[in-house]
């Protein structure tokens, strides 16, 4: 984030909260008072930065494996061709691969033959010196002579035949290797392109209802970090674990081809290095889980004394806080010490039960090559296939967690592929280019879950170029009501029309166009104010924008901002305050220029004052327009057309303000609570100034 | 900046980085003693037939082998306590910094990204230093050791190395330059595209009303356009790293055969050392691998020590002075002179000519709307800005001249953004004043009209609280927050804005309250709720960051046609009539 966008932010005020009336206050109250006031610390997400090769968190576990991996599976099968071709040049590579050093290893064998040929006294064949070393009672190194191809110095042709059909090997098995990944690559990227572009095109076909019922940070998850995350899986561990594992096989195969003795030898180090990784892994596991633990609440402190910067130096508690610091700073030091050390020693353990193996295969084949029940080249060979062994297993492991977390992530997305969609639209009415803005709901039952009713039965007109105010405690529906008039919901019984249409023949697009909406959380999207203001109308032109600017008061607080009109908005919209906010979100449904307004505690959070100017700019922005009015505020809620006054999902009255106040019942009762303050007594008068 | 970092925070660790080199250096001998003792069994054990020989070597092996573990976990002991030790120190000194600022310092970079700096940041340097110590260093170490060995062997085909090594260096290099920029860019483009989903998600109700589901349909599937081209790009560039790695390990092995070989034949050299001398090369190779690879964390660590670097070498704007004034007299009397106040690179000032003076026992109020500049008004007291003209007093002595905890310790603020720190209601409570007595804090409470919901709970004053006090709601957060500036018992008061989210009824009960407990003491109010400054001794009406009118209530309502459109804007029953 820039450093201009900061300056902004002022004083104490870095998240600024515009003031809010009393009512809203309590509303707020009520919401944050649900949660449990025994909040254990935020859990510390560890980052990749924190941990080792050992310190990674346990993959998430997906429900069913097997269905979600094959369905995951399934998203390849538009490239099956690709895939089997994959598949072929991955066991090619293999194959060539692990038959390569045994190849080497005769060549090795041509070397070693032709120097102990050299050895022959001249004259002497090679039957005549196995006798002679017989006679002298050498029977191993006779053994291992008889068994040698000698020639008297090396056999230069057949060696380079050897080596030429290894490298030519080599080469063909890398080309594969190279092709196979460059085809991969391909394939995963269009596949996971294709998931992308589906995850999309769901996200604009759910019904808003599956917004509404689950948690944000969930669906987000699902979207973004589960999609990357079978990326990841299909890209990385698909490839490696079928190539992993074609290799171990090969080379168990080949090792046992060799010399079955030597092969127990290299396999019996693997049981040993799975108990020490097993044994240091768990024991790193708790270090790291002590480090994360430390880190979190150093962090915490980090983040709260950064935060609570301007706290900390009004109340002078720079020194104190300090001291803490180091505490923490301190304990985190040991934690991670300890963590990183015992993970360290991983490496050098691992290390060492290969020398293992490679000690008891230079030893034990020493033996055998001396006794002649083995040659020298394939003791070589073998010193480089128990080498090779050991790269893929690890990767193996590592693989199948990649895989696992993968599919598990898979099997989120699909979930949220498989949700249900949006009634379908079925567009066949549609409105003149100039609606009126006549809005009537006739009969209408609406309710989020099944069996708890909130809108029954609801009738109402609201005439062109009327403002409806819709009044009410929390929780009456006073948002459900113009959320259905938006389509954001379908119906239960009785329908809306717009201009005599109802709404369900509409096309949703061409309902929504017709119609501009402020809500009540003022959302703004990452990028420069004029543009979110512009999001209301694409096509506007600069000069629209200002005016709507201008007329909204954005343009009066955006001048004092260090980029004018070109500040960024960012994530959190920590540079504007909430009023500012609002303000923008009210200028951007301006530009949009609608037949119908809709305004859900559009100004909760602008100061009054300015709320007020506001009020005689919207006047004029809904003179021809009809629009519905959320409001606490009694200078906003007076001047309506019509007032509705909503209790549990019903319009208990309606009328304007001074028919209501006259009735003496539920806007009355509301008016009283809301508007009366501490001084009962002065309740009479003010209902004489405005009747 | 990453070496300056690293250079200056390793020097007290000098002894330990010695003893990582020594330890790197023996465990990498006892590697590269294995292969020429595997060539001594081949040599003089196998070709000669010699059993006993072939064990006394093996047992030799082990023991190497064993000498080798325990150095390297020697190394490892030592890396990973100074590497730890250096984050330590690193942290410890960002933290130091970021203390020493001022409001506007912190402004500068944002309270965000300094958190970051101060835990992020600081960690990847850290785990640069951590592999350096455990891997790079070896690096070198590895291929020294391995030439000379090599070079034991058979002089005459050590240019095996020259020429394997800078082939490999140059094939992993160049495709790690290439890579290192396209990761990046991936990440970007990662971020760009979650931040659409976010974007569309959040705020999916906008994007439905205003029917823009194709425009955030185009703009994902540009940014999904954008991220597949990287993909395949860095896709294309990384599966020709491992063929290409492998075809040069081959290659090398089968000239060791060949050129080998020749030699063998000659009699210039023995068979042993032909496959010591094969294990050597693709030793240093594998060396020069993994020091190739672990120079990836180099750019990504070296961004993040610049950041760092910038936070250090702030010269923090504002300064305890060096011979602070003492007060004759401590009453807390305030005075703004002429006060002008722009944060840098705006266009407009915040405050424009404030003068005001605000008395012992007297209260003054200050009401304006959103941005008119009251919150940064009541900053300039604290010093958490300096004044860009005229000056601002406390008891006729610039703050300036004053030293810092003069004015904390005289000074009581309660923000707008009433921020709790995570721990217990009573640890909040006494942030202020350490020493405070339990009475001190009911009593604090009992005022600011919380001590009902503190009793409510079981738990009381011992009532965990989140940080930033998320488990409270916006009310208590704020009386809690009015109950900490209490506690101090200061010489001024400074309310910003700190009623807004209590009902009529509690204001007025928690104003009542308070005017007992602040009788000998400046009270500043900033507000925007008529009601809550009505009973004022003085209210300043600003607007525009310039004091419009100033007056009493019944004087402004009478004179100022600002303050009577705001008066008329929360037109409730109690007023006006």
């Amino acid at each position: 984030m820039s450093e201009q966008d900061q300056q902004k932010k002022r004083g104490w005020a870095a998240k600024a909260e515009a003031a809010k009336n009393a009512k809203a206050t309590a509303e707020a109250e009520a919401a944050t008072e649900v949660l449990d006031d025994d909040v254990v610390d935020e859990e510390y997400v560890p980052s990749e930065a924190d941990g080792g090769m050992f310190g990674n968190l346990p993959a998430k576990k997906a429900k069913e494996f097997w269905p979600s991996a094959k369905r995951l599976m399934g998203l390849l099968k538009p490239e099956s061709l690709g895939v089997y071709i994959v598949i072929g040049l991955v066991v090619v590579s293999v194959v060539l691969n692990v038959i390569a050093p045994k190849i080497l290893g005769s060549a090795m064998d041509v070397i070693f033959g032709g120097v102990m040929g050299k050895q022959l006294p001249p004259g002497v064949s090679q039957e005549q010196f196995v006798e002679l070393m017989r006679q002298q009672g050498q029977e191993n190194f006779a053994d291992m002579v008889s068994k040698m191809e000698l020639t008297n110095g090396i056999n230069f042709p057949k060696l380079t035949f050897l080596i030429s059909i290894v490298l030519l090997m080599y080469f063909v098995a890398n080309i594969f290797l190279w092709a196979q990944g460059w085809l991969l690559n391909r394939i995963v990227m269009r596949v996971i392109k294709q998931l992308r572009n589906d995850v999309q095109a769901k996200l604009n076909r759910l019904p808003l209802n599956y917004f509404d019922t689950r948690q944000r940070g969930d669906i987000l998850s699902r979207v973004t970090n589960d999609v990357d995350n079978v990326q990841q899986g299909l890209q990385q561990a698909f490839a490696q674990l079928v190539s992993s594992v074609l290799t171990v096989v090969g080379i168990t195969v080949m090792m046992f081809i060799v010399s079955w003795e030597l092969a127990l030898i290299a396999l019996i180090a693997l049981p040993l290095s799975g108990v020490m990784a097993g044994f240091i892994g768990a024991k790193s596991q708790k270090l790291f889980a002590a480090q994360w633990k430390n880190t979190g609440s150093l962090n915490g402190q980090i983040e709260e004394s950064f935060s609570g910067h301007d706290l900390v130096k009004v109340f002078g508690r720079d020194a104190d806080m300090l001291v803490r610091f180091d505490e923490r700073n301190e304990a985190l030091y040991k934690a991670s010490f300890g963590a990183q050390f015992v993970s360290g020693v991983i490496f050098p353990a691992m290390n060492f039960v290969s020398y293992l193996s490679y000690v008891g295969i230079a030893v034990v084949g020493g033996l055998r090559v001396a006794s002649g029940s083995m040659s020298l080249g394939d003791a070589t060979a073998f010193i480089q296939y128990s080498r090779e062994f050991t790269q893929p297993l690890g990767q193996i492991a590592g693989m199948a967690n990649m895989l696992q977390s993968g599919v598990a992530s898979a099997e989120r997305v699909f979930e949220f592929l498989d949700a249900d969609d949006e009634v379908e639209e079925t567009g066949t009415r549609h409105l003149p280019a100039k609606t009126d803005g006549h809005v009537e709901f006739e009969h209408v039952s609406f309710s989020y879950v099944e069996d708890k009713p909130l809108i029954e039965d609801l009738s109402f007109s609201a005439e062109p170029g009327h403002t409806v105010a819709i009044v009410g405690p929390t929780g009456a529906g006073k948002t459900t009501l113009v959320n259905l008039v938006m389509r954001f919901y379908e119906l239960n019984a009785g329908r809306i029309t717009l201009d005599g249409v109802d709404i369900k023949d509409l096309s949703r697009s061409e309902l929504r166009s017709k119609v501009g909406m402020v809500l009540q959380d003022a959302w703004l999207f990452g990028g420069t104010i004029y543009d979110n203001i512009k999001y209301g109308n694409l096509d506007a032109t600069e000069e629209q924008i200002m005016e709507a600017a201008k007329a909204t008061y954005v343009d009066r607080f955006v001048r004092a901002l260090p980029d004018g009109y070109q500040t960024i908005i960012d994530e959190e919209g920590n540079n504007v305050s909430a009023g500012e906010k609002q303000l923008i979100t009210i200028a951007r449904a301006f530009v949009s220029d609608p037949s119908l307004l809709i305004l859900d505690e559009a100004t909760s959070s602008v100061d009054t004052r300015t709320e007020l100017l506001l009020q005689k700019a919207m006047a004029a922005l809904r003179t021809d327009r009809t629009s519905f009015v959320i409001a606490h505020r009694l200078s906003t809620i007076r001047d309506a057309d019509t007032i509705l006054v909503m209790e549990n999902g019903q319009i208990v009255e309606q009328g304007n303000h001074s028919q209501l106040l006259a009735l003496q019942g539920a806007y009355y009762r509301l008016y009283m609570s809301q508007f009366a303050g501490e001084e009962e007594t002065a309740v009479d008068d003010s209902t004489a100034v405005h009747s | 900046m990453l070496v300056t970092l690293i250079r200056r925070y390793s020097k007290p660790y000098l002894p330990q980085i010695v003893a990582v080199l020594i330890f790197q250096l023996a465990s990498t001998i006892a590697t590269l003693y294995l292969p020429s003792l595997n060539a001594k069994i081949i040599d003089e054990g196998v070709s000669r037939g010699d059993t006993d020989f072939i064990w006394r070597t093996g047992a030799m092996m082990l023991a190497v082998a064993l000498g080798q573990v325990l150095t390297a976990i020697a190394a490892v002991y030592f890396g990973a306590r100074t590497a730890m030790a250096i984050g330590r120190d690193l942290r410890r000194s960002v933290y130091r910094q970021v203390s020493s600022f001022s409001a506007q310092d912190v402004n500068r970079f944002g309270a965000p990204t300094l958190i970051t700096r101060g835990t992020n940041d600081v960690q990847q340097v850290q785990m640069l230093v951590l592999m350096g110590l455990n891997f790079m260093v070896s690096t070198p170490i590895m291929c020294v050791g391995g030439i000379i060995m090599a070079l034991r062997e058979d002089l005459s085909l050590s240019w095996l190395v020259w020429v394997s090594v800078p082939i490999l260096v140059a094939v992993v290099g160049y495709l790690v330059v290439r890579l290192m920029p396209l990761f990046r860019s991936m990440q970007t483009k990662i971020d760009a595209i979650n931040g659409v989903l976010r974007e569309q998600i959040i705020g999916i109700r906008v994007v439905r009303a205003f029917v823009r589901e194709p425009y955030e349909a185009k703009r994902f599937g540009d940014a999904n356009q954008d991220l597949t081209a990287v993909s395949v790009k860095i896709g294309n560039l990384f599966v020709l790293m491992f063929p290409a790695i492998g075809m040069i390990l081959h290659l090398s092995t089968a000239a060791v055969l060949w050129f080998g070989g020749q030699r063998v034949d000659s009699g210039d050299m023995q068979v042993g050392s032909l496959t010591a001398f094969l294990q050597y090369l693709l030793q240093i190779l594998m060396a020069v691998m993994m020091g190739t690879f672990m120079a990836m964390m180099i750019p990504r660590a070296s961004v993040c020590a610049d950041r760092i670097g910038e936070v250090l070498d702030v010269e923090p704007s504002i300064h305890n002075p060096v011979s602070p004034v003492v007060p004759a007299e401590k009453k807390g009397r305030v005075e703004f002179r002429d006060v002008t106040f722009k944060y840098p690179g705006a266009e407009a000032p915040v405050l424009s000519n404030i003068s005001f003076t605000a008395e012992p026992g007297k209260t003054l109020a200050i009401i304006g709307s959103t941005g008119a500049g009251k919150t940064t008004l009541v900053s300039l007291l604290p010093r958490l800005y300096d004044v860009a003209s005229g000056s601002v007093l406390l008891d006729g002595i610039p703050v300036t001249e004053l030293d810092a905890s003069e004015i904390t310790s005289r000074v009581s603020a309660v923000p707008q953004k009433p921020y709790l720190f995570s721990g217990t209601i009573e640890h909040n409570l006494r942030f202020g004043k350490p020493e405070a007595t339990d009475e001190e804090l009911w009593e604090a409470l009992e005022t600011a009209q919380a001590r009902g919901f503190v009793e409510e709970k079981s738990s009381g004053l011992d009532r965990r609280i989140a940080q930033g006090g998320t488990n409270v709601s916006g009310g208590q957060r704020q009386r809690l927050s009015i109950a900490r500036a209490l506690v101090t018992k200061p010489n001024v008061y400074l309310f910003d804005d700190s009623f807004s989210a209590l009902d009529v009824a509690t204001d007025a009960r928690l104003r009542k309250a308070l005017k007992a407990k602040t009788r000998d003491a400046t009270v500043i109010i900033v507000a925007q709720r008529v009601s809550t400054i009505a009973d004022a001794d003085e209210i300043l009406v600003l607007d525009n960051g310039r004091i419009v009118d100033r007056g009493t209530h019944d004087e402004l309502l009478e004179t100022s046609p600002t303050y009577q459109e705001i008066v008329e804007s929360q037109l409730s029953v109690e007023e006006v009539a």
